[in-house]
């Protein structure tokens, strides 16, 4: 065991944050909860992953071949807290950049791969995922929606639900049926589809936090290229399974840097909110749960290098990036409750802090259902971690 | 940067559980929690053999030199096994006497120390209950060439079979650290059971012992830092040991899950009794994340330690004890009973969660180093 860096990795560190001395943006000052604001805010945050693509940072985890850097899984460690540190905005085309991309590299050919990986560094094309639909959520091999093969074309029909931002985005991977006679798991198939295609349409859907972030969306007759095909056709569900292990794996390390953005601002709120005329932070009840909050976030921190240090061995992530996703979700939860107690009164105004407080605690309902409900979770650290026998 | 244990690292702890798992089984756990002390001099010595005794010590006076790394790969195991006995107070005390000593009074207590010759602990907290050392109010009164102590320590571990205490005591103006070896004239050892019955708790009184002058370890400043530093270890360890009761409690909860059967099927097919063990799954893979990673940092004296040690007692304290009450309900009333071995766990987490400070201590002392001194 030993947490120093190496020379290399000393090297990547200090190059990366010059980097960001350099072209980190001001901070976005808008608010996002209107339709043209977060518009406003997408396209800085587009701005901002040119920059990034330009400078070669996108997606060091990505083979060099791809745009990427080969970095080594203790780089993408550094790579997130040197993100922190500077307080560098996220990158807007998370899902392309996390699951689809590292789809595409596993099971895409050459032309797909040259076609779609560089427009996702870019943010030239941004992607969504279309998984859920309104009657298979959790059992997402349960869809519905059809693909018929036509010539040279897939043509496609049903309802995708859920869908994260499909208003913003021009690419979709979506798992269609292909063939209904075989078992649910048998005969999927996960096409690249152009959401600028005829008979694809969306209607955002309101989320409980006001704005909107996911959408349904509606496919009539779209004709998709057997080109687009990921994967083999009804063998979907392997090319689906790749990008729920990443989705899994991925978005816990981008998440930090979010998380402890977060809890500095709650650290500086802290000071000027007053409880019984002494600052917050001196209340006794109020700092235990601040160290809660700041001891689960490291803990979290460990955990994820410990899972990389595990996978830069075995080289594939393992179920147990289920304690990962458990883990982020809940406590986000969790500090969120932390900063409405910390905050008192204020915490409910939209106006503090550009209603990141009533925004940040009202969306992490949603934390513990995206990505896999937490009692999905469960299932699989009990059946797939702990060998206990399937429920299901 | 690697965050796992060396293909060494890994040796030494499954030697460690080897001979745990055949010289420490239940039985002997059981026997030795009735008699006085849950001393066992054979084991001790089987121990000492290793070289644990000593692995922290220097090779000069007779230890491993090895790291805190390794001593937590082996405590974990000591965990696993609920050791019972005085090895995390004469860790600690020699953790103390490392830090603070002159070379003359390593060789004379390190030695015997590493070879498993000498038990110690320390007698740190009195009737206020504070780890904080810098509240110890026992007197230490000048007296020609002695110091004269007069007080009362409480839950002192291990205090009735250590062969030297090591006393925290104030003259008036300053910290001072004594030795005092068992026997001495004007001190009384009396047992005071508590809920752990593998890791004695003792009251001490001293009445007028007299500590020669020359054998003071340290004074002021320099002795609270030493507390500190030393204190840093054994919390370490003490979590470590935490952490090996979990990976226990979890293992022996799924291993009943699944042979259990209940309307036919094995009740680990039932989510309720899954979910369950996700979360002690969950909390056994966090604790030692923050376990190792303290015990990197101490031993690296990396500006994180501190942080590092609070963030690993904080969660160990409240993890085992989470980890415990989902072991005993998904075990039913087996579980509930004196002859199923769940409890000298469940016992051990709740006196280890109180040992060097509680979460709530803990997350004070991180709102210390976190809250207060942020700056953004
Ligand atoms: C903010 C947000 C963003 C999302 N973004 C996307 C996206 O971009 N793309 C996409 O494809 N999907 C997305 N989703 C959908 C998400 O993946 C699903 O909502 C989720 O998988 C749960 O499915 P469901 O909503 O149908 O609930 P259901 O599956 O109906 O679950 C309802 C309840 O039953 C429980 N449950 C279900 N099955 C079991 C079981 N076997 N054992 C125990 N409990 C069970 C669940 O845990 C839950 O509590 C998003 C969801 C949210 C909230």
């Amino acid at each position: 065991m030993d947490l120093n860096l190496t020379p290399e990795e000393q090297q990547f560190s200090d190059e990366l944050r010059a980097w960001l001395k350099d072209n980190v943006p001001p901070p976005w000052e808008g608010s996002n909860d209107n339709e043209e604001e977060s518009h406003a805010y997408f396209n800085y945050l587009r701005d901002w992953q040119r920059k990034v693509f330009e400078g070669g940072w996108a997606a060091i985890s990505w083979p060099k071949a791809y745009g990427g850097r080969g970095a080594s899984v203790i780089q993408q460690a550094i790579f997130q807290e040197e993100w922190a540190r500077a307080n560098a905005p996220m990158l807007v085309n998370g899902l392309g950049l996390a699951l689809i991309g590292p789809t595409i590299i596993v099971h895409g050919t050459e032309e797909q791969r040259a076609r779609f990986l560089p427009r996702i560094l870019s943010a030239e094309e941004i992607w969504c995922q279309g998984f859920s639909e309104p009657n298979a959520g959790s059992d997402v091999a349960a869809l519905g929606t059809k693909a018929v093969l036509d010539g040279d074309h897939f043509v496609v029909n049903g309802q995708k639900i859920w869908t994260s931002i499909a208003h913003f985005s021009d690419w979709i991977l979506l798992l269609v049926r292909t063939d209904a006679n075989a078992a649910k798991h048998k005969g999927i198939t996960a096409l690249l589809v152009d959401m600028h295609s005829e008979g694809v349409s969306l209607r955002p859907l309101r989320q409980l936090t006001g704005e909107s972030g996911f959408n349904e969306v509606f496919f009539t007759n779209v004709r998709v290229p057997v080109s687009n095909v990921l994967g083999k056709i009804n063998e979907g569900w392997t090319t689906a399974i790749t990008t729920l292990m990443n989705e899994r794996a991925n978005l816990g390390t981008s998440i930090y840097v979010a998380y402890k953005r977060n809890l500095d601002a709650l650290l500086e709120r802290a000071k000027v909110t007053t409880r019984f005329s002494r600052p917050a932070a001196e209340d006794p009840v109020i700092r235990q749960k601040l160290a809660q909050a700041y001891l689960e976030l490291e803990i979290f921190r460990l955990n994820t290098y410990r899972s990389l240090s595990k996978l830069a061995k075995t080289k594939v992530p393992g179920p147990e990036g289920s304690i990962s996703k458990i883990f982020w979700s809940e406590f986000n939860q969790r500090f969120q409750q932390t900063a409405m107690e910390t905050l008192g009164p204020w915490g409910q105004l939209k106006e503090l802090d550009d209603n990141r407080w009533v925004y940040g605690y009202l969306r992490t309902r949603g934390n513990t259902i995206e990505a896999g409900t937490s009692e999905i979770q469960r299932n699989i650290l009990a059946e797939r971690v702990l060998g206990l026998p399937k429920s299901y | 940067m690697d965050f796992d244990l060396t293909k060494a690292q890994k040796l030494l702890q499954e030697s460690a559980r080897t001979l745990l798992a055949r010289e420490c089984p239940h039985e002997r756990v059981r026997e030795l929690m009735e008699t006085e002390t849950a001393f066992d001099e054979k084991l001790w010595q089987s121990i000492a053999e290793q070289g644990w005794t000593g692995l922290l010590i220097p090779e000069e006076y007779g230890g491993l030199s090895l790291s805190l790394v390794e001593m937590a790969a082996v405590v974990e195991e000591m965990g696993r096994a609920c050791l019972p006995g005085p090895f995390i107070s004469t860790l600690w005390a020699s953790a103390l006497i490392d830090v603070v000593g002159s070379a003359e009074q390593k060789k004379k207590y390190l030695e015997p120390i590493s070879a498993g010759d000498t038990k110690a602990t320390i007698a740190l907290i009195e009737q206020s209950a504070d780890w904080d050392a810098a509240s110890a109010r026992m007197r230490a009164d000048r007296e020609g060439n002695h110091y004269r102590l007069n007080g009362r320590k409480e839950f002192v571990t291990d205090a009735a079979i250590a062969d030297v205490i090591i006393c925290v005591a104030w003259d008036g103006k300053e910290i001072f650290i004594l030795p005092v070896k068992q026997g001495a004239h004007g001190l009384t050892v009396t047992a005071t059971p508590g809920i752990d019955a593998t890791r004695k708790l003792y009251r001490v009184d001293f009445e007028g012992v007299l500590v020669p002058a020359s054998e003071v370890l340290g004074t002021g400043g320099r002795a609270l830092e030493a507390i500190d530093r030393a204190t840093s270890v054994a919390t370490v360890a003490l979590s470590a040991e935490m952490l090996g009761g979990m990976q226990w409690t979890l293992d022996t909860t799924v291993e009943y899950a699944k042979t259990r059967q209940q309307f036919g099927r094995p009740i680990g097919i039932y989510q309720a009794v899954q979910h369950m063990c996700a979360d002690m799954l969950l909390m056994t893979e966090s604790a030692r994340s923050a376990v190792y990673y303290a015990a990197w940092t101490v031993s690296e004296n990396d500006p994180q330690a501190r942080h590092a040690v609070s963030i690993a007692k904080a969660y160990c304290s409240d993890a085992a004890r989470e980890v415990g009450n989902r072991g005993i309900q998904a075990h039913g009333g087996i579980g509930f009973t004196w002859e199923h071995d769940l409890h000298l766990y469940y016992k051990r987490a709740k006196g280890s969660e109180i040992m060097f400070g509680d979460a709530n201590f803990h997350r004070e002392q991180l709102a210390k180093l976190v809250v207060d001194e942020h700056t953004d």
